[in-house]
């Protein structure tokens, strides 16, 4: 199968690679220009970017197909409609380095349905709904815990208890480490919603788009 | 080698039905074709098909050509290679189910390099949506990834309008592939409206010029540069700007490399052009871009294939990035200064903003040295077999300056970049960033039907290439388009063989034929006409007689199945330790 294995392969002419005039510089692996003695990569950080979209059929599909074909870290996604009919926001939490961040808002801006991308900085009005379902051994207890935690009881039966916990990631986190102990049957979690914080606008949307 | 090609009869002879004037709108299928027609196109290239039916029904009277393709691959690619040489969008039109598929490969091809096409499919009526009927598929789903913009449409009132979007989205801004899903219901749907011009939605604004004090800063960064180099990218041909671009480079004496789809925006005979750079660039090139100290890269996304390893990749220069799209500024390299804008646009800025010309006649004569240090010779014994870059070149010499030329993907394609000397831009015309082989026969025709009467085009294909796509022949003789294709046989896929040689211990796994057709019988049988090379004393006169001949040509080059392609710089490797040889990689 190898019938041209010994056929001479001519090259060309010139210096070889290690006669050659060399660069000092260096970049990272993002591309951009480190100082050559020191590695210097951008750490991932986890933030919100909030997208306000018009609401046309595939919309969610184009977003969630985007962030998987360009390999973003995606940690949750909502998606609701807004004040304006025929717009939805969507809520994205993603887990990327700074170069990835601009890239995620870059990629999106480009989908045709997309009308509004920005990062939510500055500490957001975020939040996020869990519904979890626990054993019913011991009801006082959960509901003592639902109670700490500012919860709900939906549903109590002879077997199961089902609350609902709504806060920031990490509140809900805590309680599910405090529910653990009754055994959890089933979670459901809604992923964070988010707005921006104060006065600042969560999407900037001119008159066309509302 | 006998005879006159067996001429097919003439095209279904619709003059009866006397085309007069655009379409008149009754159906959404007419606003589909009249949309086409306020576009100014001439040319459709499709496969006729259950679905798409009522389109091809109104193009019945329409004064567009439609040029029927063997397969709807064929169909992209010609579209393709039809908006690559006329600026305009191509069009293409398929079928639902297998005819949409089909159109995959080529819609790919034109997203990853910019190129401005509009496909049209046909889709099963809006009911059968979803029931997996007879040949539906999710068109929509399936191109999304690969299109621009692409749309379902679901009224016949709104999809002459559609049309019109997908091709004003396709041309506006970053070029692009756009597709119009057109259920059967829809297009056979009552209409009533003329669809207007194309227009984009009002939402959708690229930019124009780069801001004022970026502009200046970065000119001043240039202008202070000891190293200037200047990259230009397929964008600069999209934005029609490569007078601009040739005029500043000249201006400031910055000397310029190319990227692959770039290839004509800067004469190559220019002693400032130190023509393509990249894996498989020249090596004054990759000295070039490795060493510079200030790169002006204007409308290149940065592929891999060009910066080879980004750690590498330009380490000491300061970068200017002009760009129409956002995601693209610091997506692969760095841009230290992103000029968001037109090229066009920018390039004109640039130019009012520039405050001296750089002093860098070091510089320049040092690429003048790199440029005879690294010539782009290669070995050519008197005795054969023939070595490819020979006949590239010997085409190159019979040919005008003008001549458009249109390769395949492999080894073939990367000689015609190499040893063809291009002057002018929209002459070359390729599939750069996914490499789809296949992409010579289609695209010399979509070529020919976008160019200027007199202009000649030559497709140089390999033969793996050529087996892909050749069915496409029929349709060059049918329409007696006058191109020659230039078969660079080495009975190989002789790109993959080349790197089994480098990194897979000259293990030919599937890359080698036992045998291959004999390409001059093959396109005599299809009514072209084949013509043999097999040594260098007939290269010549079969160059000339190719050439001569006024209607399809097929030239089977028997070529030294012993020749790879340098220099090389391997995936992910160093431009700088371009390798001249393989002992070297």
């Amino acid at each position: 199968m190898s019938r041209n294995q010994n056929v001479r392969r001519d090259g060309l002419e010139g210096p070889e690679p290690e006669e050659r005039k060399r660069p000092v510089g260096r970049r990272n692996s993002q591309g951009i220009r480190v100082d050559p003695e020191v590695e210097v990569e951008h750490e991932p950080r986890r933030t919100i970017i909030s997208a306000y979209v018009a609401d046309e059929p595939g919309v969610l599909a184009r977003v969630s197909g985007l962030f998987h074909r360009r390999q973003f870290n995606i940690e949750s996604l909502t998606v609701g409609p807004t004040q304006n009919e025929g717009y939805s926001r969507i809520t994205m939490v993603i887990e990327e380095p700074d170069p990835g961040i601009e890239q995620a808002k870059k990629q999106l801006n480009k989908l045709l349905p997309v009308v509004h991308v920005r990062e939510l900085d500055e500490k957001p009005v975020a939040r996020e709904l869990v519904i979890l379902k626990v054993d019913g051994d011991e009801p006082d207890k959960v509901q003592a815990i639902t109670e700490m935690y500012g919860g709900e009881t939906l549903d109590a039966g002879p077997r199961t208890i089902t609350v609902q916990i709504t806060g920031d990631e990490s509140k809900i986190d805590d309680a599910l480490d405090a529910y653990e102990q009754f055994g959890i049957r089933e979670i459901a979690r809604t992923g964070q919603a988010a707005l921006a914080r104060g006065e600042a606008e969560t999407a900037r949307v001119d008159e066309t788009h509302t | 080698m006998s005879g006159e090609p067996k001429q097919a009869p003439a095209e279904a002879d619709a003059s009866d039905a006397a085309a007069t004037g655009p379409t008149e709108v009754e159906t959404g299928a007419d606003a589909v074709v009249r949309a086409l027609e306020n576009a100014g196109v001439e040319h459709l290239f499709g496969v006729q098909g259950g679905a798409i039916m009522p389109v091809y029904d109104a193009l019945y009277s329409s004064e567009m050509t439609h040029v029927t393709m063997a397969h709807e691959q064929g169909a992209a690619h010609a579209a393709d290679a039809y908006g690559i040489v006329s600026g305009d969008p191509g069009v293409c039109m398929a079928t639902s189910g297998p005819g949409a598929t089909n159109l995959v490969t080529g819609l790919a091809d034109s997203n990853m390099d910019s190129d401005p096409v509009v496909a049209l499919t046909g889709q099963v009526p809006t009911d059968f949506v979803g029931s997996d009927a007879f040949q539906e598929t999710d068109t929509v789903g399936v191109t999304g990834p690969i299109t621009k913009a692409n749309f379902f449409s679901d009224d016949p009132e709104s999809v002459g309008t559609d049309v019109g979007t997908a091709f004003a989205l396709a041309k506006r801004g970053r070029q692009g592939p756009t597709l119009v899903d057109l259920p059967k219901d829809v297009t056979k749907g009552a209409a009533s409206e003329d669809p207007g011009e194309p227009r984009t939605p009002s939402t959708y604004s690229p930019p124009e010029t780069a801001a004022p004090e970026a502009v200046s800063e970065a000119t001043d960064v240039l202008a202070a540069a000891d190293r200037p180099v200047i990259l230009a990218g397929g964008g600069v041909i999209k934005a029609e700007a490569c007078e601009e671009l040739r005029e500043f480079a000249v201006e400031h004496e910055i000397p310029v490399v190319t990227t692959m789809p770039a290839i004509g925006t800067f004469p190559e005979d220019h002693e400032l052009s130190l023509e393509m750079a990249g894996m498989h660039g020249t090596g004054y090139a990759n000295m070039a871009i490795t060493m510079t100290d200030c790169m002006l890269a204007v409308g290149t996304r940065f592929d891999d294939r060009l910066t080879g390893g980004v750690e590498t990749f330009a380490p000491d220069a300061e970068i200017i990035h002009v760009d129409i799209d956002a995601a693209e500024i610091s997506k692969n390299v760095e841009a230290d200064y992103p000029l968001l804008g037109d090229a066009k646009a920018v390039l004109e800025q640039l130019a009012t903003a520039m405050p001296r010309s750089p002093e860098a006649d070091e510089w320049r004569e040092q690429c003048r040295e790199w440029k005879q240090e690294y010539p782009m010779d290669y070995a050519a014994p008197e005795d054969d077999p023939v070595k490819p870059q020979y006949v590239v070149e010997a085409f190159d010499s019979a040919t005008a300056d003008d001549t458009i030329v249109t390769t395949g993907v492999g080894q073939h394609q990367m000689w015609a970049c190499q040893y063809w000397t291009y002057t002018e831009p929209r002459t070359w015309v390729s599939s750069h960033g996914l490499g789809a082989m296949g992409y010579g026969v289609p695209s010399a025709i979509g070529a020919k039907l976008a160019a200027d009467d007199d202009q000649e085009v030559v497709c140089f294909d390999g033969d793996g290439s050529f087996l892909m796509t050749c069915q496409g022949l029929s349709v060059a003789v049918r329409e007696e388009l006058d191109i020659t294709i230039v078969v660079l046989n080495n009975a190989a896929i002789g790109m993959v063989r080349q790197w089994q040689d480098a990194f897979f211990g000259q293990r030919h796994m599937a890359s080698e034929y036992p045998w291959v057709p004999d390409f001059d019988t093959l396109a005599e049988a299809f009514g072209a006409r084949g013509f043999r090379i097999e040594s260098y004393d007939e290269v010549e006169s079969v160059v000339a007689e190719a050439l001569e001949y006024d209607g399809p040509s097929v030239v089977d080059a028997h070529i030294d199945p012993g020749e790879n392609v340098y220099p090389m710089v391997p995936s992910g490797g160093d431009n700088g330790l371009f390798a001249l040889a393989e002992d070297q990689l």
